[in-house]
Order: structure tokens, then C-alpha cells, then sequence
């Protein structure tokens, strides 16, 4: 484009090339008729913009986050790594919160509907969305699977997001709180390795820890790893498969899930 | 840098991009895109190689096609909570050069933005 008057180089009617002779400053039309660009050609500009690429998912998550808030319903979205056991303690969750208030569970994945299907097994209602080549879950995708769900007033609805620390932490769901789950079978660095997850999320819950004893796994280290990160995140030690800390898991929904429904 | 050979993060974020000037096409009234310039963050969790390559990818036919992609890279910054010096950072988790405390907030160098386009 033109630097100085904004026009496309456009070529004119009589044939003659745009002469583009700035060094001289003459800015050469051409000797068309008028001696101006021929109508109908294209002409380059620039066209200010300023917007998020986030900004629509965003939207999407704050009409997601306004359902939630005027139905009253906790929403929270598990994210991790693959194979820290999210699925498991998502399954032992539902045993001990059944009957107190109504759940439900969006589950993300590639592919397969394995974890809904085990999910369901508990009795609790779940949608699986399959992401297919995506390696997140979206807030979106997560309006749609709402739809399917209808949570009553005091309700809790986990979002089980795709096995991934990276890209699931720039992506909004409408959730309450991000959680996310470390187990001690992983390394204690991994706040530090994928800090974006870190920061984005309000509770760490340290699963698995009943391998301690066979594994040279630092718990001091790896919370104040995460601490580094994010200053506010709330650690809860947890053993989905013995049941280790996991009323203070529990403990901790139920406070947020008051919020919730008497934000409602 | 994290190598990895299937950016589909990023790929998502192109086709974020290419809605957006698909939507201000119309609004703005224009046909042809010819450069985006994008601001990444250094702190956004964004590839650029892979950014590039997905952008081409999802523009393939469409009124973006071929479009010259400029990426201006946002440093990250960061306000230490303990003594109120904001410093550059390379990544999250550094101590504050002064003090060296961990405490801080991030506050630049995380934005993904679609700038500018230069369009006809």
C-alpha cells in the first residue's frame, strides 16, 4: 500500500502503471481521465481493530457464568495433566456428595464417552463433549452441554476439562473457581514447568498422595512452587482411591457452593 | 519454547482470528485482508511458529488467504506485591529484582489482540 495517500497501487484505465515517486514527492496519479483512480478498484486501508482473540470465548463464558449465577449452581472446572486421576476422584466426589444437592458433570475429551459412561455409573447425570482435535474444552461447547443439564438451585456442576496443562488455562468456561489437580506420582515442578494453569486456577488439589511413602516427592516444595505462581491458590492434600482428605475437599465445595446459591 | 509438533492450541486461536475479520468485514465493509497485526504476549501461552503455521492453515480460501501475518511480541511484566517495583518478567514465577519476593501480579504479557488490518 501506499504510505502516503492510502491507495492500493492501483493500475488506471489508460494502462499506465501507478508511478509511485515519493523520493521526488510527486505523487503521480497517472493522466487518466480527472486524473484520479478508476472507480471500482480495490483500495488498501487500515482498519483498527483492538479486540481480544479471547474476547469471544469470553463472551460465551460470561452468559455461561450469568446462568449459572441466576440458577444459583456452582460451577467448577477440573483441569490437569493426563493420568493424575481426575476422573477417579471426580467419581469418588459424586459418592460422598450424592444426596446432599443435585450434580452434574460435562465431561471433555478427545474422543470416547469412557469417563461419561463411568460417571453415569454413579448415578449422577453427565454430557460428554468430544473436542476432537481440540485440546480444550470451550465456553461454547460448555453453553450447549448446559442445555442438557438442568441443575437445580444449590446444585454443583463439575466440568471435567480435557487432560491438558496448557491450553485449557486461557479458556473461560463460566466456571466459579478453576481446580486443578497434581498428582504426586508427577513431579513437584510441574507448577513451575506449566505456570499458566497455576495461575488461573483457585485450588490445587495434591492427589495420590498415598504413594508418598514409595515416591521422593517434595510436598513443602511443590506447594510453595505453586504459591510462587499464584500467592492465593488454596492447597488441599488428597487420596481419591483411600479417601484421604477428602472431606476437607468436600468441606470446600459445600462453602462454595453456599456462595453460589445465595448469589443466586 | 515448548516443541511441539501439533499446535492445535494455536490453531484454535487462528480460527478466533479469522472469525473476527470475518466479522468486521462486514461491519467495516472491505473484501480482501492483507496484513494482520497481531500483539502476543510473551506470557500468553502462544507458539508463534505454531501460530503461523495455523494461520495459514485456516485462512486457505478464505478472504484472508495469503495474508501477510505481523507479530509484535509483548514482554511480560510484573508488579511485586511486597515492594511495589514493577519488573520485566521471561516467565511466571520470578523473584522480584529487588526485593526478592515471589508475591507478585502480572500485569502485561499475556494479551493475544488482533491490532490493525490492512485491508481493500
Amino acid at each position: 500500500m501506499c504510505g502516503v495517500c492510502g491507495c492500493g497501487q492501483a493500475e488506471i484505465d489508460d494502462g499506465q502503471v501507478h508511478g509511485h515517486s515519493h523520493g521526488a514527492l510527486l505523487h503521480d496519479h497517472g493522466r487518466g481521465p480527472a486524473g484520479v483512480h478508476a472507480p471500482g478498484l480495490p483500495q488498501s486501508r487500515l482498519v483498527q481493530i483492538e479486540q481480544d482473540i479471547l474476547a469471544k470465548n469470553d463472551g460465551y463464558a460470561a452468559a455461561n457464568r450469568a446462568r449459572l449465577a441466576a440458577a444459583g449452581v456452582l460451577a467448577l472446572n477440573l483441569v490437569s495433566s493426563p493420568g493424575s486421576g481426575k476422573t477417579a476422584l471426580l467419581t469418588a466426589t459424586l459418592g460422598l456428595m450424592r444426596g446432599r444437592c443435585a450434580l452434574g458433570v460435562i465431561e471433555g475429551d478427545q474422543q470416547t464417552s469412557n469417563d461419561a459412561e463411568r460417571v453415569r455409573a454413579t448415578g449422577v447425570p453427565a454430557v460428554q463433549i468430544n473436542t476432537g482435535k481440540g485440546c480444550h474444552l470451550d465456553a461454547h461447547m460448555v453453553g450447549h452441554a448446559m442445555d442438557a443439564l438442568a441443575l437445580a438451585s444449590g446444585g454443583v456442576l463439575f466440568i471435567e476439562n480435557v487432560g491438558n496443562l496448557v491450553c485449557p488455562a486461557g479458556f473461560d468456561l463460566g466456571e466459579a473457581h478453576k481446580v486443578v489437580v497434581l498428582s504426586v506420582t508427577e513431579g513437584e515442578d510441574k507448577p513451575l514447568k506449566y505456570p499458566d494453569m497455576f495461575a488461573a486456577a483457585d485450588l490445587m488439589l495434591l492427589n495420590k498422595i498415598d504413594l508418598l511413602p514409595y515416591l521422593d516427592f517434595d510436598v513443602g516444595a511443590c506447594i510453595a512452587f505453586a504459591r510462587r505462581i499464584n500467592p492465593a491458590i488454596a492447597v488441599i492434600e488428597v487420596s481419591a482411591l483411600r479417601g484421604h482428605g477428602m472431606e476437607d475437599w468436600t468441606g470446600w465445595i459445600e462453602q462454595a457452593r453456599r456462595r453460589a446459591a445465595g448469589a443466586g | 519454547m515448548r516443541p511441539r509438533s501439533n499446535p492445535v492450541h494455536e490453531l484454535a486461536l487462528c480460527e478466533s482470528v479469522l472469525e473476527l475479520i470475518e466479522e468486521q468485514a462486514r461491519v467495516q465493509r472491505y473484501t480482501r485482508v492483507n496484513t494482520v497485526w497481531l500483539e502476543v504476549g510473551s506470557l500468553a501461552a502462544v507458539e508463534i511458529e505454531a501460530l503461523r503455521f495455523g494461520f495459514d492453515v485456516v485462512t486457505r480460501g478464505s478472504l484472508a488467504e495469503g495474508a501477510a501475518l505481523e507479530i509484535r511480541e509483548i514482554p511480560g511484566r510484573a508488579r511485586c506485591l511486597c515492594c511495589g517495583e514493577s519488573h520485566e518478567i521471561a516467565a511466571r514465577g520470578e523473584a522480584c529484582p529487588r526485593c526478592g519476593s515471589y508475591r507478585s501480579q502480572l500485569i502485561d504479557g499475556a494479551q493475544i489482540r488482533v491490532q490493525e488490518l490492512e485491508v481493500s
